[in-house]
């Protein structure tokens, strides 16, 4: 397939991490033509390209924007979200280690759309290398005066900020990370109202992952109608990162239209580990109901996933091949989801809990078929009714695990083979 | 860091926390990287004096303090090794063989995960994702990631120590 690369166009070219490489392949162009515009057509243009956030709920970013309330003299704020704890997503920190200049441009117009004077970038705290790479872009950026005072010398101001997060993945959900960013626990707060009208500091803000600024400062760089032209449909544009790991010959982020199958994926990845048989697949992080190989040749975005009973996330793609214990896959997401509930919201902090509990049964060999049924009763009670979609999240790996590999867990209970015989990963034979 | 009740921050703490001030319009604001600082400079973990010092410092009250650093991963109310290794072990890496190098870190340090080594070395704990699936089986060292670890590798990382 040939396609431009427009998102990693600076991977790995070292020179794009200064202001002066960066203006090199037509850097802050885009922020110079933002400048010239009024904040409503920035804002109008943004939502014409029918980009939707990349962060995981793919909410129409122009239309948040419309959100933010105007012609108040109040502090607005732009919070950029680059928690990145999502099991499975590496994407945001190959944006921001590679090309740090692309975000903050985006963060800038952004700025610049909604009127606000500030960015705060949170960044997850053990992206220390991805931290310390944008404090020095962000240096050189108020060097070269593309920050600060009067950006590019237009009068307009804005700060950046880069904020360092401290190993929480509640603090990805973006009111728990406004909390964490006033120096708080990382629980969400209720909604509404929203952070376009009361965010950081009690101030309208605007929340936006890393990709999806990335994006923004090519829309004003190329225009709409060049974004739309990419991608299946209208309501899925764009240029799109996956980031793919698990059973596969060369695990990495890749770039493709969105939309691109994933077959086509897997073929650019150079397909199955050691070319063995396909399991299942997460398309779209841990929160991601997990499909099977019957299922591989789906379009990855936005609608056709959500179709398929599963949704794109973050895009992280996790593949697990035929030697793969899929409760055991789901047992470790299941952990992670009980460990990260933040606690405030009954169904969540216990129905996470559980769900954990009943797979760790399962998967040990001290289950039977009753705990499958007692798993399917307990799922669907887990999400839909507390402060965040965490319990939602934590949903997607058992529901689908019960729903495409029910029949198969069955036979395995019934036979007594729990647990599996486990595939070592490395051949220590030699060593031993 | 306590001098036997009195609550100080070393200085130098107290003026990167300073320097980082005009960035935020409240104080509270700048608790998180206030913590991060006085873990650093306080070998790795925050002790209930360390916790006094930070509040005290910023005007909060002790007791939020302690609530926010019981929150986060990355703050550590106990000793920690002078080295830190955080192994990834979800899913991605799980896929590529962690389970191995839990048992890596077992046999080499000879504590399990939580406890620091008699010399007060290296401590170890399981980590949730560190963002690095595609370079699985991964680790973070201290500050930095070693990435596409096997077992050879994992125990080179360890005797390149001090
Ligand atoms: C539990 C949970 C964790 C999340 N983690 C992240 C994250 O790490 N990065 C991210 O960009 N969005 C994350 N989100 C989504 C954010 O809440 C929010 O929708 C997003 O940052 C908005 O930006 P976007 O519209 O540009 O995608 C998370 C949501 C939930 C419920
Ligand atoms: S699962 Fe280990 S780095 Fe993501």
């Amino acid at each position: 397939m040939a396609f431009e690369r427009v998102l990693t166009r600076n991977v790995g070219r070292a020179a794009a991490r200064t202001v002066r490489g960066y203006r090199e392949s037509g850097g802050y162009e885009a922020l110079g033509r933002a400048l010239k515009l009024d904040p409503g057509e920035i804002v109008e243009e943004v939502k014409r390209s029918g980009l939707r956030g990349r962060g995981g709920a793919g909410f129409p970013c122009g239309a948040k924007w419309g959100f933010v309330p105007r012609g108040t003299d109040r502090p607005k704020y732009i919070v950029c979200n680059a928690d990145e704890s999502e099991p499975g997503t590496f994407k945001d920190r190959l944006l921001m280690e590679h090309d740090p200049h692309q975000l903050i441009e985006g963060c800038v117009i952004a700025g610049r759309a909604v009127a606000a004077n500030t960015t705060y970038i949170y960044i997850r705290g053990e992206y220390t290398h991805a931290a310390r790479v944008l404090e020095e872009a962000i240096r050189d950026a108020y060097d070269q005066g593309v920050l600060g005072a009067s950006v590019l010398g237009s009068g307009f101001r804005h700060d950046v900020y880069v904020h360092r997060g401290a190993g929480a993945y509640i603090c990805g959900e973006e009111t728990g990370m406004l909390e964490s960013l006033e120096g708080k626990r990382g629980q969400p707060r209720v909604k509404p109202p929203f952070p376009a009208v009361v965010g950081a500091f009690g101030a309208p803000t605007v929340i936006n992952n890393v990709e999806t600024l990335c994006c923004v400062t090519h829309i004003l760089q190329r225009g709409s109608e060049w974004f739309k032209s990419i991608g299946t449909d209208e309501r899925n544009t764009g240029p799109k990162l996956y980031a793919i790991s698990g059973h596969v010959e060369r695990p990495g982020t890749y770039e493709y239209p969105i939309g691109v199958t994933f077959q086509e994926l897997l073929d650019g990845c150079g397909g199955m580990y050691r070319g063995r048989a396909l399991k299942a697949f997460i398309p779209g992080g841990a929160s991601a109901p997990m499909l099977t190989a019957a299922e591989s040749g789906i379009r990855m975005d936005f609608d056709n996933l959500a179709k398929a009973g599963s949704m794109l996330g973050s895009a992280a793609v996790i593949v697990m091949d035929e030697t793969t214990c899929v409760v055991r896959a789901a047992l470790r997401l299941a952990r992670f989801f009980a460990h990260e509930s933040c606690g405030q919201c009954t169904p969540c902090r216990e129905g996470t809990n559980w769900m954990r509990l009943v797979l760790e049964r399962i998967e040990s060999g001290h289950g039977s078929e009753a705990d499958l049924d007692l798993l399917a009763r307990v799922v669907p009670n887990v999400g839909g009714i507390s402060l965040c979609a965490l319990g939602d999240a934590a949903q997607g790996p058992v529901k689908s695990l019960i729903e495409k590999f029910g029949d198969e867990i069955r036979d395995n209970l019934r036979n007594r083979r729990y647990p599996l015989p486990r595939v070592p990963f490395f051949d220590l034979g030699a060593v031993a | 860091m306590s001098d036997g009740g009195r609550n100080s921050l070393p200085a130098e703490v107290a003026a990167e926390i300073e320097a980082l001030r005009p960035r935020y319009p409240t104080e509270e604001a700048l608790l998180l990287p206030a913590l991060h600082l006085m873990q650093k400079a306080a070998g790795g973990w925050l002790s209930q004096a360390s916790i006094a010092a930070v509040a005290e410092h910023l005007g909060l009250p002790p007791s939020k303090v302690a609530g926010v650093v019981s929150f986060y991963d990355m703050f550590h109310e106990h000793p920690v090794g002078r080295h830190r290794v955080r192994l990834c072990t979800n899913l991605s890496c799980q896929l590529r063989g962690s389970d191995q190098l839990m048992d890596v870190l077992r046999a080499e340090l000879g504590v399990g995960p939580g406890e620091v080594t008699g010399d007060g070395r290296c401590s170890w704990v399981e980590f949730e994702c560190l963002g690095s699936c595609d370079t699985a089986p991964m680790a973070m060292i201290d500050d930095d990631y070693h990435e596409n670890l096997t077992p050879d590798r994992l125990r080179a990382a360890l005797k390149g120590l001090d």
